[in-house]
């Protein structure tokens, strides 16, 4: 066992706890950076000109009659950028544009006393355009051969080969759209400079480092002359990794011209149409399969829809080129991958990061061959799992594979799933128009960057003289519980109790050179950057103590607040004497904290190499029901099963599970965004732009029985406390509602009915599936020909 | 002297504040800032908070509404309770402690908005624990229905926490001073004028003064729970120079289900029909869970809902299956039109200018079998792609009445007059349904958008006779 992952005796993490803010939650205490505006004096509020065109050159653009509204301070345009104007690390966000790249897209801002005189202010911009062609779906990037970045070819074993030995084969092809983050609080920022010349800016950023980073180049200073500091985030997702910088640049440019604080916090509509989502994908595939309904071959092409600019899609295509086996050992693939460039938001990252979309491509294949292969579907899915022996298609043992099988022997028997299917069966042949179905699928889920700099975090803990213990790191509030489990990891190394630990806001002039707290991998890192520095003051404590209680330094445990020798008669010492004593002994009472991901290595160009500490697992059954009259349907029951490796904190991963699994669900079944595809006034304008249009999943989505366990003795080596990753792996469980509801829809046709379900899988989708199920006539032996899908 | 709102026991001024400032802001800005703006337009509810509203099992109930809807004026004179104001972080409320406790926060940002709506559920004063299991998934066994909470977004948790903390909610104690306020009536509506900046706000005492104002100012905007108009405000920037609120006048909250119509005061809001009613008239029954969330149904009014003349409002289709008509009063009188005549165009009807309307009211007796049917993608809380209500009466086997509304199919809602032509005088068998289904999906002209596709909608509406018959075959089968 790794002195990282071995984990004390009486360790306070492990412990159910609440979310560290729960209190403060509940009563609406808990301050959001927007919630700083009333008690900030002399605040400005900005509103953005946003392009009315999907993609223009602006030809003329006049501020001044701006000025003539009551209120307005500044308009600010690319002329007052000190600095680069250009809002990404990719150099191709211009953050004032010259040419419009989406309809949307903020063009100036202008900054008021009121939010109602910068809106008004705005409304008073006058902005010429020269309309360009337009390219906003996916396929018509393809037609065109508009990509941006980099494309990736994933190859391994002989494909072709083994297709063409294949007994059964079968393409298909389809598309599907992203998802709106829809965190509750909006993107926001309020900057302020102090009489330094310092920039402070509070950012509702999950890269306070990165926001720094682009505040100081679009103000052409240097990083320590700017401070980023995000109190808390209400829900991210990914969606305030790389899209806050440039609002938090534009309120610091404000606040540097104005000299007053700048308040820069979309609205719901702005937000939805000026950030970027999830990206959307087109897939082509071909898979081969044996007699026994092994999979034999894949061959696929993966067109990620990058939108306007680069921002994070070449890693989120990585992603999803190596997710696209999710828990299936596949021993020849092939995955040519590429971005399209469109005029959209810029796609971003999104929990699971494009993991999701390489995953969904073998569960469709699944979801569709199995009736094509006389397999259930369930059965097709188990017989193709990893098994310890097996690497991935880029070369990374997949160690620990025989949690898979864990998992799902532990689904199928705690959920009943055998015995419910045969219910099922009887309900099916008794309600010609209600079927049911239940479906289970698996997740493996890479843990760590693809980038390996990025596997990278620090800490800063203090002890005072009075004992009590202040703890700083690099990561994020988002809802996610990180800071939770930091403060059980400072408690447990430290071995003092919970409440001798405070944990102080995020900043990056407490630590440096962060990374996002993105990957699912915020307490892996941070957690053990924590520990690090934790660890370098227990033992001076421990030689305080040693010398007082006279036994050797090494001897010396800290237990709830108390330091004594191995033996548990032996005399102890309050945490506070030892503290005291160390201080007067002038023994450095604080220590700055460091972790790097070992083991790592990864070559991006030949995709080969092990770009993951560890994978995460688990196993879903979920049960639907379908009216056919409608195409509406209910979510039944969940029961779920996830390798949370020996959880830091339970009720948090708990929540993370069954959070992901919901968001999940609502991507691949409800969400549903519309882009103006016609080629009317506005094509490319986001059609569903408000919650009231985009529908996120609502109570009556939760499912009505919804049981999930913690995979047990499941120690992880390689990380903290032995622990895994919980952000981003359980999203991808809600496959299985997908998977239900296609096998819930062929229910309605005859036996061996291989159903089509477009995404999102709403009502209309499913009605039109079942419809077609409910018309058609058996089908056997369509695998020879090769045709199950598009 | 000072126009005030009582927010959590303290008098907070309205003074000066300009007439289109939300409820919410203006808590805001004044350093509550628990509530919180997450969609502007009362689809997420984290702005929920309580107001003390007159009630109908107790002089007083504590309603959620959206705070980011409600013109400040509308309040003036009332009392608020927000997240801060139900407990602190030292001293939790029950509610808020079942949340904390068991995880039903994540980030916390929709969090007090869930507080504020879950708070006034624990408060509801018929809210009766159940004996054992509770009866279906959407009531916990202490009686808490888990509607209260379907106009509040989370995007954290997948809601299970929160509806165990919900079902985990004991009665208040008590000593609970929220408790006790529900046994004496609520401030009476303070009749407000206020002026800022050019545009006035005015709450009159009296309808007569209303429809005096209606005649004088064709600029006037009439607002009563202001779901509407709140949402045109928020997010198009509306600013009407005349904002005129009616939601508390008496002459528009009347109710009476008298032995041959029903009327129902314009007034009245959804929740509360929702009660009076009782269940005495089932279509509408089945219609008031599908209509928007609790937390709009608290604050919408069927007036409001007939005045906006939405194609794809939930009560029309209902209202018409009723053949509903509306009394629209004047300063030049009464007259009462048949909802069916009432509709002329999108968003466009028979109502002057100077009209407003004042009840609605519904024939009886009856029709024996009746249905809502609400097509959206979501089941709580959503806009309707299609939504149709039935009302028929079979008669020895043979169809002697049918009136079926439509809403989502055309520019206005509209009755399925060639599908009821086909359905009476017919056999109510499953042929004349089919054949009636396949009149019907040729009924509206129903166009292509994001909730739904046209052939979506037509097929729907076909399917939606089918569903109606399969669900009325048991009774009706054997005379058929």
């Amino acid at each position: 066992m790794s002195s990282l992952s071995e984990r004390p005796q009486q360790a306070v993490v492990g412990l159910p706890l609440p979310h560290e803010s729960a209190a403060l939650h509940v009563t609406g205490e808990a301050l959001y950076t927007d919630d700083l505006v009333g008690r900030t004096r002399d605040v400005l509020h900005a509103w953005p000109v946003q392009s009315p065109h999907a993609h223009a050159q602006i030809t003329a653009l006049r501020v001044k009659p701006a000025y003539d509204v009551p209120g307005v301070v500044l308009a600010l345009t690319a002329d007052d950028v000190p600095g680069i104007n250009d809002a990404g690390v990719k150099h191709d966000e211009p953050l004032f544009p010259t040419e419009v790249m989406f309809h949307g897209h903020a063009i100036c801002w202008v900054l008021g006393e009121t939010l109602e005189a910068a809106r008004l202010g705005a409304a008073a911009v006058e902005v010429e355009y020269e309309q360009l062609p337009s390219i906003v779906t996916v396929r018509e990037a393809i037609a065109a051969g508009n990509f941006q970045g980099t494309g990736r070819h994933l190859d391994h074993g002989d494909v072709e080969t083994a297709l063409a030995g294949a007994a059964h084969l079968f393409r298909g092809e389809f598309e599907f759209a992203g998802q709106e983050h829809f965190y509750l609080e909006t993107h926001a920022s309020l900057a302020q400079v102090d009489e330094a010349g310092q920039i402070f800016v509070q950012s509702s950023t999950q890269h306070p480092s990165e926001t720094q980073e682009i505040v100081a180049h679009v103000l052409g200073l240097a990083s320590h002359a700017v401070t980023v500091q995000c109190l808390r985030m209400g829900g991210a997702f990914g969606g305030k990794e790389m899209q806050p910088h440039g609002f938090a640049a534009i309120a610091a440019l404000g606040a540097t011209l104005t000299g007053r604080p700048v308040r820069l916090r979309l609205n719901r509509t702005q937000d939805v149409t000026m950030s970027g989502k999830r990206h959307g994908f087109h897939t082509e595939w071909r898979a081969g399969f044996d007699d026994d309904g092994h999979l034999v071959a894949l061959d696929a092409t993966l067109t990620a829809d990058g939108g306007w600019s680069l921002d994070l899609s070449e890693p989120v295509l990585a992603r999803a080129m190596c997710h696209i086996d999710n828990a299936y050992w596949i021993p020849n693939v092939r995955v040519d991958g590429r971005i399209a460039k469109t005029n959209k938001t810029s796609q971003t990252a999104f929990r699971g990061f494009g993991g999701p979309q390489g995953m969904l491509v073998v569960e469709e294949l699944l979801g569709r061959c199995a009736p094509l292969l006389g397999y259930d579907a369930m059965e097709l899915r188990r017989r193709n799992l990893y098994q310890s022996h097996h690497a991935t298609p880029y070369g990374q043992p997949v160690r620990h594979a025989e949690r898979l099988e864990a998992c799902w022997s532990e689904v199928l028997q705690s959920a009943e799933v055998e015995h419910r299917q045969a219910e099922i069966e009887r309900f099916n042949a008794n309600h010609p128009h209600t079927k049911r179905a239940v479906a289970m699928t698996p997740v493996k889920f890479g843990i760590s960057f693809n980038l390996t700099a990025f596997n990278q975090a620090g800490a800063l803990v203090h002890v005072y003289k009075d004992g009590s213990v202040l703890i700083n790191h690099g990561g994020t509030e988002m809802g996610q519980g990180l800071h939770t489990k930091m403060l059980q990891v400072a408690a447990t190394t430290l071995g003092v109790p919970l409440e001798r630990v405070r944990l102080a806001p995020t900043r990056t002039d407490k630590v440096p050179n962060t990374s996002a707290t993105a990957a699912s991998s915020g307490a892996d890192l941070n957690g053990a950057a924590i520990k690090n520095a934790c660890e370098q003051i227990r033992e001076r404590l421990a030689q305080v103590a040693g010398g007082r209680l006279g036994i050797s330094a090494r001897d010396v445990r800290i237990t709830d607040g108390s330091l004594h020798g191995l033996s548990s008669t032996s005399e102890s010492l309050r945490w506070e004497e030892v503290v005291h004593d160390a201080y007067h002994q002038r023994v450095q009472l604080w220590a700055a904290g460091f972790y790097r991901t070992e083991g790592l290595h990864w070559d991006p160009v030949a995709m080969l190499g092990e770009p993951f500490k560890y994978f995460a697992y688990g196993v879903a059954a979920s049960e639907v029901e379908v009216d056919g009259f409608t195409g509406a349907y209910t979510l039944r029951r969940v029961d779920i099963v996830h390798d949370v490796g020996d959880s830091l904190s339970p009720l948090i991963d708990l929540g993370q599970i069954e959070g992901g699994f919901v968001q999940g669900a609502g991507w691949l079944t409800l969400e549903d965004l519309r882009w103006d595809e016609s080629d009317g006034p506005n094509r490319g304008r986001l059609a569903t732009q408000a919650a009231s249009t985009y529908k996120l999943p609502s109570f009556s989505e939760m499912p009505e029985v919804f049981n999930v366990r913690l995979l047990e003795k499941a120690h992880e080596d390689g990380a903290v406390y032995g622990s895994k990753a919980v952000g981003e792996p359980p999203l991808m469980l809600a496959f299985s509602v997908r998977e239900a509801l296609r096998q819930a829809a062929a229910a309605f046709g005859p036996a061996g009915t291989s159903v089509e379900l477009p995404l999102p899988a709403t009502p209309e989708a499913v009605y039109w599936a079942l419809d077609q199920a409910r018309s058609s006539v058996p089908v056997k032996h369509l695998e020879a020909v090769g045709s199950s899908g598009g | 002297m000072s126009t005030t709102i009582k927010v959590n026991g303290g008098d907070l001024a309205i003074d000066g504040v300009p007439i289109h400032t939300t409820v919410l802001d203006w808590l805001r800005d004044r350093g509550l800032t628990g509530a919180k703006e997450g969609c502007a337009e009362g689809e997420c509810g984290a702005c929920s908070i309580l107001v003390a509203r007159p009630g109908i099992d107790s002089p007083t109930e504590w309603t959620a509404v959206n705070a980011c809807l409600l013109p400040v004026g509308s309040l003036d004179g009332q009392e608020v309770i927000t997240s801060e104001g139900l407990g602190s972080s030292s001293a939790l409320h029950p509610v808020q402690q079942e949340v904390a406790v068991r995880g039903g926060s994540q980030c916390g940002f929709c969090t007090p908005g869930f507080v504020c709506s879950m708070a006034a559920e624990y408060y509801r004063p018929d809210r009766t624990p159940t004996a054992g299991e509770p009866c279906d998934h959407e009531h916990g066994p202490n009686g808490f229905d888990l509607h209260a909470l379907s106009g509040n977004l989370c995007r954290c948790t997948g809601y299970r926490p929160l509806r165990d903390a919900a079902y985990a909610l004991g009665d208040p104690a008590t000593d609970d001073v929220l408790a006790a306020r529900r046994s004496s009536p609520p401030p009476p509506p303070a009749p407000t004028k206020l002026a800022v900046a050019g545009a006035e706000f005015h709450r009159p005492a009296a309808l007569d003064a209303v429809l005096g104002l209606l005649t004088e100012r064709p600029d006037a905007q009439i607002v009563a729970g202001s779901t509407d108009v709140g949402v045109e405000v928020n997010l198009r920037g509306v600013r009407a120079p005349l904002v005129i609120a009616v939601d508390r006048l008496d002459e528009l909250r009347e109710f009476d289900f008298g032995p041959d119509e029903v009327r129902i005061g314009a007034a009245l809001t959804l929740s509360e029909i929702e009660r009076l009613l009782a269940g005495r008239v089932p279509l509408l029954a089945q219609m008031f869970p599908q209509f928007a969330s609790r937390l709009i149904r608290n604050g919408a009014t069927i007036g409001g809902n007939l005045g906006t003349a939405s194609p794809i409002g939930d009560a029309p289709p209902a209202l018409l299956a009723l053949e509903a008509s509306l009394v629209l009063a004047s300063r030049r009188g009464e007259r009462v039109v048949a909802l069916a005549d009432y509709f002329t165009g999108y968003r466009e009807t028979l109502k002057a200018p100077d009209e407003l309307i004042r009840a609605v009211l519904i024939p009886l007796p009856l029709a024996p079998l009746s249905a809502f049917h609400k097509i959206a993608k979501r089941r709580f809380d959503d806009i309707s792609s299609v939504a149709v209500g039935y009302s028929v009466e079979v008669v020895d086997g043979f169809v002697s009445r049918a009136r079926i509304g439509l809403g989502g199919v055309a520019a206005t809602p509209l009755r399925a007059r060639a599908t009821e032509e086909a359905l009476t005088g017919r056999p109510w068998t499953e042929r004349t349904v089919r054949e009636a289904a396949a009149v019907m999906a040729t009924e509206g002209t129903p166009m292509d958008d994001h909730r739904a596709s046209a052939s979506y909608r037509s097929a729907m509406l076909g399917q939606s006779l089918l569903r109606f018959y399969a669900q009325h075959l048991e009774v009706e089968g054997v005379s058929a």
